[in-house]
């Protein structure tokens, strides 16, 4: 039971960022609740890589006789976390875009397109 | 935005070439501990912002040039293509350099060892290439970033 | 070096090797970008055009990254792959051919449409950079580098929406929807990818369908991924950003837009029919992606009639046409199981469906840049303010002409002969979903009809007297559209027996996917 606990912590994650995303009004808060989703994803892989009383996956110096935790999730982690700062960048950038048309970043004030 | 004190300018004089070499090292020893290009290139990146905050936009203008980062960054991802290109007598991305006895290009030795640099063929070369990529990239990101801020806040202010 | 091997990987490699080269050449001399960009896009385009008549005369082809030769997929003993590798058959190539065929027109509209302003050289760059992903999402064979490609493409062509955010404020909050849409859609596929490997430890599609069993967790993920690539696809309850972002780009911008959307209707495909095997319930997953379709269809035409603005018109048409897709693959899906229908009509309403995709794009395609010579010469979308526009601008007039009467689905153009197989073959199945979708053709014709007269019809008005017509590179990237949708038109036998057949089959015969990376399981 207490080996579940990272995946309850995911489903938290993932449960708060689109909480975030939906109710805030605010564009950088926005942005906050994207990154706590992409937050949330990354624990979920690494933790699928755990392997119980295994040691790091790396080669040099390692202990021989024992079992390693899986280094592929690693290895797909790191490139999310890669693409999730250029997404924080690329969003970042347009808020400061539109504020810097409108003067505000609240959603209700800044939306012209309808229908 | 206004350069800091005497003292974070001193502290940053000392400690900004330390941290540049910190990260050239992450990008180096990729293929032996953990690391490698992203990382050792967003830590480089870090020296950048460093010096960014603590000498104030305007005068960080004057020694952190937007079109040399370009150059560099355009430099790091041709490099990259170019040697994923030089594999295509084989594969694309074929590691041509590993065992071979060339550069990079030494046998493995199997078991408990340090770790010998010379290993790994292609890798280190797409980590460098990786590297220059990120910390260039990374730097026009923080230093453009930083002239909307300015950019902004003279609009508030008049 | 037989260069004839490295065919697939030569498709992208090179638009990315020129989108990283495009900033150097772009400090030395601005005009060059352009050409260059064209040039790259044009090789890619004769390299695809070789690579299909291989595929299509001896068959799917692969392409391991990094090992001893390209096929090796299965090295020294090993059960499973374990490189990235590029898996393309039949509907693979069927998609390439598109997105080569419109990336290199896109390029060519640009060289006129883009004026030569600070940032043209990224803006060609990242049009390169969008081309190379939308080649990935459709030839990959590994699942998280779909993901990867995805979230290349979502992030250029945010990039290229916001492109004259720099004047205006309109284009970047577009550009801040389609982001936010896109990131949720990216994260929550990285997510059930991380199902799938968890569950199974391969991250190879072949791999993953000779040893998908359809656990609960399976179906979670195949709720996630279907949902949520159909609203990357712009699929009716999720649309709510196709017509923001397809009106705000510049118009060779949503033409490859309209692309891309369609890389993530392939990717449902291959989802539903090749990863998930013939363990699928195909009855309740064929309902549903019918369901979507008619969503689409029902509620794109009837917001498109009350739009003043042309481009989001145009872009709530593009939600109704994507429509059609769903409802033909949807159909075929729903009548996998049973083989006497599959014959009957299953596989005629699979051939219109994806033909339909083709016929799409190219006819969408010509009327987003007629849209955008309108908007070059005269400066407005609004259609209460056009009027009398065929006085000036001849050819425009005829293209218009020519796109519109495709959409609608009549007879000489390629519109009627997809429509044609999607009506007879959706009748067997259930007549009411086929009288709705002919209903959806009539209320298209009679948007299109208005929109000719607002914009075209009418006597000379004194505020257009300047407007000639538009440049000789965007002329010629129209008439390259029409000559294809008149051409499809006049002969689709030879269209759908030689491309849209073997495509169609390469879905349904499931099993040929998984043996040829595993070698014959």
């Amino acid at each position: 039971m207490i080996g579940n606990f990272p995946y309850i912590a995911v489903i938290i994650f993932i449960g708060l960022g689109i909480y975030t995303l939906m109710f805030k009004r605010n564009l950088i808060k926005i942005a906050i609740g994207i990154c706590l989703i992409e937050n949330g994803v990354n624990l979920f892989l690494i933790t699928l890589g755990f392997r119980k009383g295994a040691v790091a996956p790396i080669y040099t110096l390692a202990p021989s006789g024992q079992s390693m935790v899986l280094p592929t999730p690693q290895a797909l982690t790191l490139t999310s976390i890669v693409i999730g700062i250029a997404t924080t960048a690329l969003i970042l950038s347009i808020a400061m875009m539109i504020y810097k048309h409108y003067g505000t970043i609240e959603v209700n004030e800044v939306r012209r397109l309808r229908g | 935005m206004k350069e800091m004190s005497k003292i974070v300018r001193n502290v940053t004089n000392l400690v900004y070439g330390f941290i540049i070499i910190f990260g050239f090292y992450i990008i180096a020893h990729g293929h032996l501990t953990p690391g490698g290009g992203f990382q050792g290139g967003a830590v480089v990146a870090s020296a950048f912002a460093l010096l960014l905050i603590s000498y104030g936009q305007l005068n960080a203008k004057k020694f952190l040039n937007i079109n040399i980062f370009s150059l560099l960054e355009s430099c790091g991802l041709t490099m990259f293509i170019v040697v994923a290109f030089l594999g295509l007598g084989t594969t694309f991305f074929y590691n041509f350099l590993a065992n071979s006895g060339s550069w990079f290009g030494n046998m493995v030795i199997p078991g408990i060892n340090p770790g010998d640099m010379n290993t790994a063929g292609v890798l280190p070369l797409m980590n460098i290439a990786v590297g220059l990529e990120v910390f260039a990239g990374l730097g026009i990101i923080v230093l453009l970033m930083a002239d909307g801020a300015e950019f902004t806040k003279k609009k508030e202010n008049s | 070096m037989n260069l004839s091997n490295h065919t697939p990987i030569l498709i992208l490699a090179v638009p990315l090797l020129a989108a990283f080269l495009i900033p150097i050449i772009g400090k030395i001399n601005k005009k060059a970008t352009g050409i260059f960009a064209t040039l790259a896009l044009g090789l890619s385009l004769v390299l695809t055009i070789i690579l299909a008549v291989k595929i299509l005369s001896v068959g799917p082809q692969i392409y391991v990254f990094g090992a001893k030769s390209s096929l090796l997929t299965l090295p020294s003993g090993l059960k499973f792959p374990i490189r990235i590798m590029f898996q393309i058959d039949a509907m693979g190539i069927f998609m390439g051919l598109i997105t080569a065929l419109v990336s290199f027109l896109g390029a060519i509209y640009s060289l006129a449409f883009i004026d030569k302003k600070d940032g043209s050289d990224s803006y060609y760059s990242l049009l390169l950079l969008l081309t190379v992903s939308m080649f990935g999402m459709e030839f990959t064979g590994d699942l998280f580098n779909f993901f990867v490609f995805l979230e290349i493409a979502s992030m250029a062509s945010v990039s290229l929406i916001c492109y004259r955010g720099t004047d205006l404020g309109e284009p970047v909050e577009a550009g801040f929807k389609y982001m936010v849409v896109s990131s949720i859609a990216a994260l929550m596929v990285l997510f059930a990818i991380g199902i799938f490997y968890g569950e199974y430890d391969v991250l190879n599609i072949a791999a993953i369908a000779s040893v998908v069993k359809y656990s609960q967790l399976d179906k979670i993920a195949l709720g996630i991924l279907v949902s949520v690539l159909a609203m990357k696809a712009g699929a009716v309850p999720m649309h709510m950003w196709t017509p923001d972002a397809y009106s705000e780009a510049p118009a060779p911008i949503t033409m490859i837009l309209v692309a891309a959307s369609q890389a993530s209707l392939y990717a449902i495909f291959r989802v539903v029919f090749s990863l998930y095997n013939i363990t699928l319930n195909t009855l309740a997953v064929g309902w549903i992606i019918i369901i979507f379709g008619l969503l689409s269809m029902f509620i794109g035409v009837t917001m498109a009639i009350i739009q003043k603005d042309i481009n989001r018109l145009m872009a709530y048409h593009a939600i109704s046409q994507t429509g059609y897709m769903f409802l033909g693959v949807g159909v075929g899906l729903a009548v996998l199981a049973n083989p006497t229908a599959l014959q009957r009509y299953g596989i005629t309403a699979m051939e219109g469906g994806i033909f339909h995709i083709m016929n799409h794009a190219m006819y969408k395609g010509l009327l987003f840049l007629t849209a955008g010579a309108l908007f070059f010469r005269t400066g407005t979308r609004n259609l209460d303010k056009m009027g009398g526009l065929a006085h000036y601008m001849k050819y425009t007039t005829i293209f218009f002409i020519i796109g519109a009467a495709a959409i609608a689905g009549l007879p000489p153009f390629n519109g009627f002969a997809s429509k044609l197989l999607i009506y007879e073959s959706v009748y067997k199945f259930n007549p009411l979903l086929s009288i709705i979708a002919m209903l959806v053709s009539i209320l298209t014709l009679a948007s299109f009809v208005k929109v000719f007269h607002s914009a075209f019809l009418g006597p000379k008005l004194p505020q257009f007297k300047e407007v000639k017509e538009v440049p000789r590179s965007m002329v010629f990237a129209m008439a390259v559209l029409s000559c294809i949708i008149i051409f499809f038109g006049l002969f689709p036998d030879l269209i759908v027996k030689n491309l849209v057949h073997p495509a169609v089959m390469s879905l349904i015969e499931q099993f040929k996917y998984t043996s040829t990376v595993l070698g014959g399981m």
